[in-house]
């Protein structure tokens, strides 16, 4: 099943199948691992809902579910 | 020899350069960009015996980033730095417990043609963990050596260091053959015609600029256009004759699906093989027959191996992906890790309480109230309640109470330097005008800017030890959503905090702020957030005005007005001058450490010094032009009463400019007038201006609050209205907070243009703010006007947001 990014749930986890995001955005996800074929798990979200965590390539990262939302996984 | 260091944010680059450099580190900014510079010397003793004459080795401390991309200032100058400055040798320190990412950044530099080698830190953390890494194996395949050290312990250091000193020796004029993990891709024949092309133009790191134009690299394009405009036209070659904008035109970026090779048809996932409709291939721009030939040639055991893979549509993706792929399928098995990847790493188990859902937010701020508890309090852990009244009364530990650290570091300072210009005082003639100088003016004000001192200590050691322990990043993770409604992130919570303390540490904290856009909004914010100092004027007007009765509600509503002028100020700036995008917040939550005692005392010291050179030099000047311009006339004699004095004479003259707001009307109105120009030097000096005229001998801040009613000075400020009053305090409040911060803040901005529009925009604030506070209280109904044109305002911008009307201010384009 596809699902982006900021719809999955604490505890999920998912494999990035295309980063739909554009520009340094996109960029900028590609540079901290977020690339097709990376596995990745949804930790949490922040306690005002948003930012979200999540845990890939074995460290914690911290991303806004605008950013999410231009990550499509394969979950 | 020049030897720079690259690696990720929060690696251990600062703990391995302070350990490297030791005293020799000096810290400056680049040119042009507020990202700190920071260069020393190691002494590299051939033998490792210290003895003899050792090699210098100058190190230098680049930016801390994840990528050589052109998009960050950290990015651009590490970039620049690399390829233009061509340093002898790179060190690429990678944090060996999240590998993946380091690597990711050095698969990068492989492909520069600087010597190379690779510093794995922290693998001792890891062989606790149970975890083992590689290090002979990665070498091996990364082609370049690879040290293990440990920079906290300093362990492998000198190892490090003579491995790199051998590793320059043996580049040949000084190049390393570059690598590119790139040329194991299905691609690689392109990669490497086009590295081709960059060599034979004669450009120095060739493979890497090649790769670089490849990714459609704007800073490439840039630098070189006519070669990266060679490159475009191999990859239309390479891709089958069209030009690249016609493929954008058909909505495909840049990398449409080839005819052949077949293995190139393997970016279009399996699955999708059997029901891809007509008009699909059509788009990927493939012959229907040729398709069905390649997709039958697609066994099972292929449809396996490349069932993670996508369809990528430009290079740019393509690469990063190619590089992460080729770091997990060949670098990572150099790790064997204990624990299972999901499993929660001891760092998330304390997550799971101090980012929980609910308690997050009193923890955060019972941190905060901590830092500044810590700092300014004079009733340490509130341990006053037990002690009896009349107790105990010490000038630097406290009086019926304990004083905080920085408390009483300040005291013990201030005592130290009235007894120095006591000392100093006594032993000059009095009442000439060179004694006035010294004593007055510049041991005045030398001693004023060391009083801040000590609570800057606290705040920046507080501070330090908040970021290197990790939590500092939760902080911004916490209150991220809050911020970002006024155009800010999570990032500036602190500096904006700091501001109710004291602006100067606050400015200079605004430097971990990513964006430039960011940090001048919390720099243009800071004074609204009322500092210490000027806490004294609030007091003094609260026990004066309405007779002493709500001194409390007077200190509290000014306050107030602060934050909402911040608050408006930063959603109107958002809209105007700091419009645009907000930045990306992607962010690595660090794993939580232990910060060390040494770290700290360095990273104290480097804000001090900065604070000390910077804002010492630009106050004192000013305090010997105040104390100037306020002893004598503008005939250059010696004054006896201030208002002959030539700010006494400027402060008469400007009488008109303060008109609107009040307190500059009366026939007094010229000492307020004064004190609020001598306010703009450093908020302490409002009160203490204001006690000289009103011809009082001791410092109204010496006295209690009840004297304070029954003083001159509450004669003075008697003449004020209730409004006038309170548009004098809005505009103390508002505008510049103090020579020392301007200061800070023409440090941290990037130009001196934004250092005066700051300092406009303060001032501008104030003056407008005054006098709405001062003509809303004297007609009431000026408000409903007010208003009535606030209305008026936001309707027309929303229309004009929703193109219902067309709005031009001037810089429409007539056509």
């Amino acid at each position: 099943m596809e699902k982006t990014l900021d719809k999955l749930k604490p505890g999920e986890k998912g494999t990035v199948k295309r980063v739909t995001a554009e520009g340094m955005i996109r960029r900028r996800l590609f540079d901290m691992g977020v690339t097709p074929g990376a596995a990745l798990m949804m930790r949490k979200a922040a306690p005002f809902g948003d930012p979200l965590e999540i845990t890939l390539r074995g460290y914690e990262l911290s991303l806004r579910r605008i950013e999410a939302a231009g990550v499509l996984l394969e979950v | 020899m020049r030897i720079a260091l690259a690696g990720n944010p929060n690696c251990g680059k600062t703990t391995l350069f302070n350990m490297l450099t030791g005293s020799t580190a000096h810290v400056g900014n680049w040119p042009g960009v507020t990202v700190e510079k920071k260069e020393g010397v190691y002494k590299l003793y051939p033998d490792g015996v210290k003895k003899g004459e050792p090699i210098r080795l100058e190190i230098l401390d680049l930016p801390g980033i994840y990528s050589l991309s052109p998009y960050t200032p950290e990015e651009v100058i590490s970039r620049a730095y690399i390829l233009d400055e061509r340093p002898d040798a790179v060190i690429n320190l990678v944090d060996a417990t999240s590998l993946e990412r380091g690597l990711y950044l050095t698969t990068q530099l492989l492909e520069t043609d600087i010597p190379l080698v690779v510093a794995l830190n922290m693998a001792d953390a890891l062989a606790k963990n149970g975890d083992k890494l590689d290090a002979d194996m990665l070498e091996k395949r990364l082609g370049v050596p690879v040290v293990s050290i440990s920079a906290l312990k300093g362990d492998g250091l000198k190892e490090l260091m003579a491995t790199t000193y051998s590793a320059v020796s043996f580049a040949q004029n000084g190049k390393r053959t570059p690598n590119s993990v790139l040329f194991g891709h299905a691609d690689a024949e392109l990669f490497q015609k086009a590295s081709k092309i960059y060599e034979s133009e004669g450009v120095g790191n060739a493979v890497f600029r090649a790769l670089k134009a490849v990714e459609g690299d704007a800073g490439e394009k840039k630098a070189l256009p006519e070669i990266f405009g060679k490159v475009r036209a191999l990859i239309d070659e390479y891709e089958g004759g069209k030009s690249v904008s016609d493929k954008e035109a058909q909505g495909l970026r840049v990398k449409p699906m080839p005819t052949v090779p077949p293995i190139k048809q393997m970016r279009i996932r399996a699955d999708k093989f059997d029901n891809i409709s007509a008009d699909k291939i059509a788009a990927y721009n493939l012959d229907a027959e040729i398709w069905n030939e390649v997709a039958a040639d697609v066994t099972d055991e292929l449809a396996a191996d490349i069932a993670g893979e996508t369809f990528i549509t430009d290079y740019e993706a393509l690469i990063a992906d190619a590089r992460y792929k080729h770091i997990t399928g060949e670098f990572s098995p150099a790790l064997k890790r204990k624990r299972d990847v999901w499993e929660l790493s001891p760092s998330e188990k304390v997550d799971r309480i101090l980012t929980h859902k609910i308690w997050s937010i009193p923890i955060f701020l019972l941190i905060m109230f901590a830092v500044f508890h810590l700092t300014f309090s004079e009733n340490l852990l509130f341990l006053g309640v037990f002690i009896p009244e009349g107790s105990f009364d010490n000038a630097v530990f406290g009086t019926d109470a304990i004083n905080a650290p920085g408390v009483i570091l300040a005291n013990a300072l201030g005592l130290l330097t009235d007894w120095l210009s006591g000392l100093i005082g006594g032993a000059m003639p009095d009442g000439t005008w060179y004694t006035g100088l010294v004593v007055d003016g510049i041991l005045g004000g030398l001693f004023a800017v060391l009083s801040f001192i000590p609570q800057i200590m606290c705040l920046f050691a507080f501070l330090s030890i908040l970021e290197d322990s990790g939590y500092m990043a939760r902080a911004a993770f916490i209150m991220d959503r809050l911020f970002r409604k006024f155009g800010l992130s999570g990032r500036a919570f602190l500096p904006l905090l700091m501001c109710f303390g004291c602006s100067v540490p606050a400015i200079m904290a605004s430097r971990t702020l990513q964006s430039d856009k960011e940090r001048r909004m919390t720099i243009m914010l800071s004074p609204f957030l009322s500092c210490g100092a000027k806490m004294p004027i609030w007091v003094t007007f609260g026990a004066i005005m309405f007779a002493g009765r709500y001194p409390d509600l007077v200190v509290y509503s000014i306050y107030l007005l602060g934050i909402a002028v911040a608050v408006l100020a930063a959603i109107i700036l958002k809209r105007t001058a700091l419009k645009g995008e907000a930045p990306p917040f992607l962010m690595e939550l660090p794993a939580y450490r232990m910060p060390h005692p040494r770290n700290l005392v360095r990273h104290v010291w480097d804000k001090l010094k900065h604070y000390i050179i910077k804002a010492a030099t630009v106050i004192i000047a000013a305090l010997i032009v105040i104390w100037f311009i306020s002893s004598f006339s503008f005939t250059f004699r010696l004054v006896e009463d201030q208002s002959d004095s030539i700010i006494g004479i400027i402060g008469r003259g400007l009488a008109w400019l303060f008109w609107p707001l009040g307190f500059g009307q009366g026939a007094d109105g010229w000492k307020f007038i004064v004190a609020v120009l001598t306010g703009l030097i450093a908020k302490e000096m409002v009160v203490a201006t204001m006690g000289v005229f009103a011809g009082m001998a001791d410092d109204p801040l010496s006295l209690e609050t009840g004297e304070l009613s029954a003083a001159p000075i509450a004669v003075l400020i008697g003449t004020l209205s209730v409004p006038a009053a309170f548009a004098f305090m809005a505009f103390n409040l508002l505008s510049v907070p103090c020579m020392a911060a301007v200061a800070a803040a023409n440090g941290e901005l990037s130009n001196k243009k934004q250092t005066f529009g700051a300092i406009g925009f303060w001032l501008g604030t104030a003056y407008v703010v005054a006098a709405a506070v001062y003509w809303i209280g004297m007609y009431w109904w000026i408000s409903l006007i007010l208003l009535g044109i606030a209305a008026i305002l936001i309707t027309l911008s929303k229309l004009r947001s929703k193109g219902i009307i067309k709005l031009s201010f001037g810089k429409s384009k007539q056509r």
